[in-house]
């Protein structure tokens, strides 16, 4: 278990990486953020980078900031607002308490608990889960639900993608080789949002078996704009339009979700895998979209 | 109340029976300000260089100019192997050498530990295959380089030429072809004794069941690791890295490698948990040491992860069909059991003892008047299987306790009522269970078992408890408890023995054949040696581990070590009392009778002088000292302990658990253990064992599984989805030992403590969650993943 | 080809030339001769190779050792001040939560990390946080027991001070 050789380079701005990561693309050259994920599948030599680009001495590259919305060529329709940059080195700990007033705060601090165990969230990084895209990934689920909007930058140029062209399959992404993933930005749901979140996964830390993140406004009693994203079990974080349909103008209660939850265990295809049958996986999506649009109301 | 129960914070209180001292005969009387270290909770002599980063384990002993091996394994798991071809490999700088089969053929298969069968032997397992892969990590062959980044780039680059073969990975499916002529079925095991057919004519009800544990294992922390040494200035070939049973493997490898004893050594470093798994031999011990004198250079392997997970010894897959005679009254009259036990490829170090420990000791403390059981030991094409803690009784307990939860279930009785009426009474012992298993005629030398089940009961406040969880299970909660009943086994024979001497420091040290997987060993033999003759533990030094310092030793496995190591301790340092005394009597002018030893000086009993220092005796005794006159020279003395069969502790198990019905997962809310150890060296280290048992055991209910697909392709391969419990998955376990019932087999009374926390986990969690979701009888399978959990709740459904 | 580096260990310097790929973990054992800190699955599961890398505490195996040239680097044999043991190794001792001791240097030093913070962990966050790491012999009911001893020790020894 110890990874095929491969060159280093540690460059100091961004610059220089993007320069860096042009050149060595071709030979599967990578960047490497908090490492958490991609060491462990180097040390399997599952994946055999001939270089590794290393962006953790890039400073400004953990920006966690608020700014206008800005709007783009895949968002030209952006609403006005605030959103939240979350920069390259973002670790998952900076999560660890609220970065944003509101329920988004909330909500990512809550989420950032699932992510794996303590030590590994003081050095995997927010941006870095999202460029692995682990279906089981909690921030994927996050930036698919929330409708992120990613930064790619490469000396070509820099583009912004929606979450939803982004995440193209099991490990597998919209970022063409020589370009990175600089940073993610998620618009600030208003104040009043409600936002729930439910995961289950065998062992407290482990990859979880299916995830659940809602959020909805609520306009006199009544859910508006609901969102209802599922992930661990298809192979990248979904929405559920059907769940949401059957949201949208309800008032609150527990048939409700229930039944928007039953809606998006038979909208599900859940991933073959051996051990997991399809009929389980749809069961846990029940029961965590309902345990999480509860959380999202109480 | 009667019974004491450590639970979180506490130091372990024992169980003692009455207020008498608990001196051993010959021992010395408490001291006023220095207890007898026998059976108090004293910190451990092991601990102060494990805690400072100070150990040495496998990985971190090197030698000068050594080389790594690298294994080359079969990535199927059957097939024929027309060839490999290395010489991609063998032009990579650094590389050595890559041997394959034909590197060495005149080095037989790894044979049993416990000597030749004609039945067994034709599947063991050759340390490079031969002419046939049997599982994915088989190894195929060794690459050797100068350091171990070479030599894992150069095994990727060993080509296999293969053949594929059916795969079998069901024991209870058709039988396969291991070779030609060799079927998978090597031999069946019988036991029996009453006349079953009888009893199952005259039985008011039978209750049948199939049963079923899943594949897992010790899974210690540190894999393996091997270091091959050979000193050719001295002739003498080094392994590095031992563990469990050196002086064993000692003889083993001196076979293989056709060499004297003398001229092979063993040295165990610290291991880092063994669990039944580690310190067995493996192809890759001897291929180091081979290594190590042909290329004569010292060689060093350290298993990963990966490695780890497909090819050391699992454990456990039994499937079990099982039915009970039962009488009107709950009595059960007889037991019937047909198993198959899922061997995995080959056979290894321990044969069948795994399936013929499962025959024996099913039974359990139930008084049982008839009782068959046929055991078909079977081959597939998965990781070879062997020991793991407590082999054959977590199997057995979880059968057994199953199907008396099946059989009140069935008769309307109490499951608690019918242990009751069932268990053998105390009067019954000894107990002759009228069958032999591992050489040994079962008897059960004493006990109480209807006495600790009631102590557990009351230490629970069992009615209380019951309410608890009705009321909980009324508000829409499913929780449920279950118990069981086991006896365990312990102090595996026949004999050990161990040297002890007293230094004219006045430090002892006491050189045994034991061997320490983690224990606690070293104290608690120096607990034993400190109290008999009369020192402080902390100046006892244990050796252990080493062929080159004792020539004969049992090593640490089957609940032995505390036994039979600690017995002969005994025997040795009564005998090194006996010649200290004999001196200082001579050295003081006063009788023998007249003299103790207190604090590791010789004092004139009621007498506050200062008296002799140990040290000062042993000088007296050197060989060249006048003093000695016709004595033997030396404070020093060998001590040994036979016994004529083992000893057996008991214990119950209760569970309380609780079922999440949405997805399917269990989690133990409280864990209690009632535990009789006969007496207990150091009721902390005691408790240790338990509540680490525990958890193991709570892996192996709920977690662990080593699942292979139809292809034998093994699907738990890294600790992502061997799924090993953490802090978050185990309780805080609440112990209590107790002493109702020392063994009347060995002097100090002792009973084995290492296998009791894992024994009876399955059963009683499996009995909680069936109580949890209310269907009686539902799980019949371990590990009771969520998945197979969350079935069960359909089938109730639907 | 090697690149060479320094790493500053328990507050030594250790210049060393390593290949991009040896782990740190593998640099501080095999380079530095610093073995305490120890390997159990090479892929950031076990925590028996946890160290702490400019305050935090980081599993060994899943940095390269490159990435760390320059930081503060801490292991299991700095924790001692000669004799004189820090609180979680006595308390460790004294709460035998240890047995075979593989596991025990990455316990303490993802220990040491939480207990080090400057808003110590509630008991929650203490069982959460030593949820990573795995203990094989223990049933980590000790481990829990002398981690929360020693917070009691360092807590008082700091409001003394």
């Amino acid at each position: 278990m110890r990874s095929v050789a491969f060159q280093y380079h540690a460059p100091r701005s961004l610059d220089e990486a993007l320069a860096i990561l042009a050149e060595v693309a071709p030979e599967d050259g990578r960047i490497i953020a908090g490492g958490q994920s991609l060491v462990p599948t180097m040390a399997f030599r599952f994946v055999r980078p001939g270089h590794l680009v290393d962006i953790n001495r890039i400073a400004g590259l953990d920006r966690l900031s608020e700014q206008p919305v800005v709007a783009s060529v895949p968002a030209p329709d952006a609403a006005p607002g605030t959103e939240l940059v979350i920069g390259a080195l973002v670790r998952h700990a900076a999560f660890h308490r609220p970065v944003v007033a509101g329920p988004l705060g909330r909500l990512l601090t809550e989420v950032a608990g699932h992510i794996a165990h303590y030590p590994i969230r003081m050095r995997g990084t927010f941006c870095g889960s999202l460029a692995h895209a682990d279906p089981a990934s909690e921030w994927c689920l996050v930036a698919s639900t929330l409708d992120a909007r990613l930064v790619l930058r490469s000396v070509r140029g820099e583009r912004i993608v929606r979450a939803d062209d982004f995440f193209t399959g099991v490990m597998s992404t919209a970022i063409e080789p020589d370009e990175m993933l600089v940073e993610a930005r998620i618009t600030l749901p208003s104040a009043g949002a409600r936002m729930g979140f439910d995961e289950f996964s065998r062992r407290r830390g482990d990859f979880a078996l299916a995830m659940a993140l809602v959020s909805f406004d609520l306009v006199d009693g009544r859910i508006h704009s609901p969102r209802v994203g599922v992930s661990g079990v298809e192979d990248r974080p979904c929405r559920i339009a059907q769940a949401e349909a059957l949201l949208e103008g309800c008032v609150p209660a527990i048939d409700v979700f229930q039944a928007a939850a039953r809606a998006a265990a038979a909208a599900v295809d859940p991933l073959e895998q051996p051990q997991l049958p399809a009929i389980y996986r749809r069961e846990l999506v029940e029961s965590s979209v309902r345990r999480a649009l509860e959380r999202a109301w109480v | 109340m009667s019974a004491a129960i450590a639970a979180a914070g506490e130091t372990p209180v024992v169980d003692r029976p009455t207020e008498a001292p608990v001196a051993v005969p010959g021992t010395t009387a408490p001291h006023n300000d220095r207890p007898d270290p026998f059976g108090q909770s004293v910190t451990r002599l092991e601990d102060l260089p494990l805690v400072r980063g100070q150990g040495r384990f496998a990985a971190d002993l090197s030698f000068p100019h050594q080389l790594h091996m690298r294994m080359v394994r079969s990535p199927v798991a059957h097939a024929r192997l027309l060839g490999v071809d290395a010489s991609e490999a063998l032009a990579m700088r650094g590389v050595v050498a890559v041997w394959t089969a034909q590197d060495v053929v005149g080095i037989p298969c790894i044979p049993l530990r416990e000597g030749p069968s004609v039945e067994l032997d034709p599947y063991l397992q050759p340390i490079l295959a031969r002419d046939r892969v049997r599982y994915v990590g088989d190894p195929v062959a060794a690459v050797f380089a100068t350091d171990p980044f070479i030599a894992e780039d150069a095994a990727e680059r060993v080509s296999l030429d293969l053949e594929s073969l059916p795969v079998l990975t069901d024991a209870t499916a058709a039988l396969g072809e291991f070779a030609p002529g060799l079927p998978t079925q090597p031999t069946t095991i019988r036991k029996g004794y009453g006349d079953i057919e009888a009893a199952f004519a005259k039985a008011a009800c039978t209750v049948e069941l199939e049963l079923a544990t899943g594949r897992h294992s010790g899974v210690p922390l540190e894999t393996r690791g091997a270091i091959g040494r050979y000193d050719a200035a001295r002739d003498v070939l080094e392994l590095h890295g031992a563990a469990k049973v050196p002086h064993r493997n000692r003889d083993a490898l001196a076979r293989m490698l056709g060499r004297s004893p003398h001229a092979i050594h063993l040295f165990e470093l610290h291991v880092g948990g063994g669990f039944g798994v580690r310190g067995e031999i493996y192809p890759e011990d001897v291929l180091v040491l081979l290594a190590a004198m042909r290329l004569e250079r010292p060689v060093k392997w350290i298993e990963d992860r990966y490695e780890a997970l497909m090819t050391t010894n699992q454990s456990r897959e039994q499937v079990h069909r099982v039915r009970a005679a039962v009488a009107a009254d709950g009595f059960v009259l007889a037991m019937d059991d047909e198993f198959f036990h899922d061997q995995g490829a080959y056979v290894r170090t321990h044969g069948d003892r795994v399936a013929d420990m499962t025959a024996g000791i099913l039974p359990g403390g139930y008084v049982l008047p008839a009782y068959r059981v046929t055991g078909h030991y079977r081959l597939t094409n998965k990781t070879p299987a062997a020991t793991y803690r407590a082999p054959g009784r977590f199997e057995s307990s979880f059968v057994r306790e199953r199907l008396f939860d099946a059989i009140a279930q069935r008769m309307g009785i109490d499951p608690i009522e019918l242990r009751r009426r069932n268990l053998i009474r105390p009067e019954q012992m000894p107990f002759p269970r009228g069958i032999e298993t591992i050489e040994d005629n079962i008897v059960f030398d004493s006990g109480d078992y209807p006495l600790l089940l009631q102590k557990t009961l009351d230490a629970l406040d069992w009615p209380r408890l019951q309410a608890d969880l009705q009321a909980r299970r009324a508000q829409g909660e499913a929780v449920g408890v279950g118990l069981a009943c086991f006896v365990e086994k312990s102090g595996l024979g026949p004999a050990d023995g161990v040297r002890i001497t007293v230094d004219f420091t006045g430090a002892v040290e006491v050189v045994t054949g034991g061997a320490s997987v983690g224990q606690g060993f070293e104290t608690v033999v120096a607990q034993i040696c400190a109290s008999t003759l009369g020192v402080d533990y902390r100046r006892v030094r244990v050796v252990h581990g080493r062929t080159d310092r004792i020539q004969y030793g049992v090593g640490a496995h089957a609940g032995r070590a505390t036994v039979m190591t600690g017995s002969a301790t005994h025997n040795a340092a009564l005998r090194v009392r006996a010649k200290a005394l004999d001196m200082a009597a001579s050295m003081l002018g006063c009788a023998i009778e007249g003299l103790d030893i207190v604090d590791g000086r010789v004092i004139r009993r009621g007498d506050s002088g200062p008296g002799l220092a140990l040290g000062d005796v042993a000088s007296a005794l050197a060989p060249t000292a006048r003093a000695r006159g016709e004595r033997e020279p030396g404070l020093t003395a060998e001590g040994w302990y036979e016994t004529p069969s083992m000893t057996y502790p008991y214990g119950v198990h209760v569970a309380v658990v609780r079922v999440d019905r949405d997805t399917g997962a269990a989690r133990v809310e409280r864990f209690f253990v009632g535990y009789d150890v006969g007496r207990a060296v150091n009721p902390m280290l005691v408790e240790g064992q338990i509540v680490g048992g525990v958890a193991q055991g709570i892996g192996g209910a709920l977690l662990e599984e080593f699942a292979y697909d139809e292809n034998g392709e093994p699907l738990a391969v890294t600790l992502a989805d061997y799924l090993l419990p953490t802090l978050d998955d185990i309780p805080p376990v609440e112990v209590m030992i107790t002493e109702d019932a020392p063994s009347p087999l060995n002097p100090l009374g002792i009973k084995g403590a290492g296998e009791a926390g894992i024994n009876g986990v399955g059963a009683a969690i499996a009995a909680a969650i069936d109580d949890a979701i209310g269907q009686p009888g539902a799980v019949t399978r371990l590990p009771v993943t969520p998945v197979r959990l969350k079935a069960l709740l359909r089938q109730r459904a639907g | 080809m090697k690149h060479p580096i320094t790493l500053t260990i328990n507050g030594h310097r250790h210049e060393v030339e390593v290949e991009p790929r040896r782990t740190l973990a593998d640099v501080i054992r095999e380079e530095c001769r610093l073995t305490g800190t120890h390997v159990g699955c090479e892929h950031g599961v076990c925590g028996a190779c946890t160290v702490i890398v400019d305050g935090d505490p980081v599993r060994a195996c899943l940095v390269f050792a490159v990435q760390a040239e320059g930081a503060q680097i801490r292991t299991v044999e700095g924790l001692a001040q000669g004799s004189q043991l820090h609180p979680l190794q006595q308390a460790f001792m004294d709460h035998h939560a240890l047995q075979c001791g593989f596991c025990t240097p990455g316990f303490l030093m993802l220990s040491t990390a939480l207990l080090e913070r400057p808003d110590p962990p509630s008991d929650a966050e203490l069982q959460e946080a030593l949820s990573s790491n795995l203990c094989r012999c223990t049933g980590y009911k000790n481990i829990v027991l002398a981690v929360r001893a020693a917070s009691k020790a360092m807590h008082a020894t700091s409001g003394a001070a």
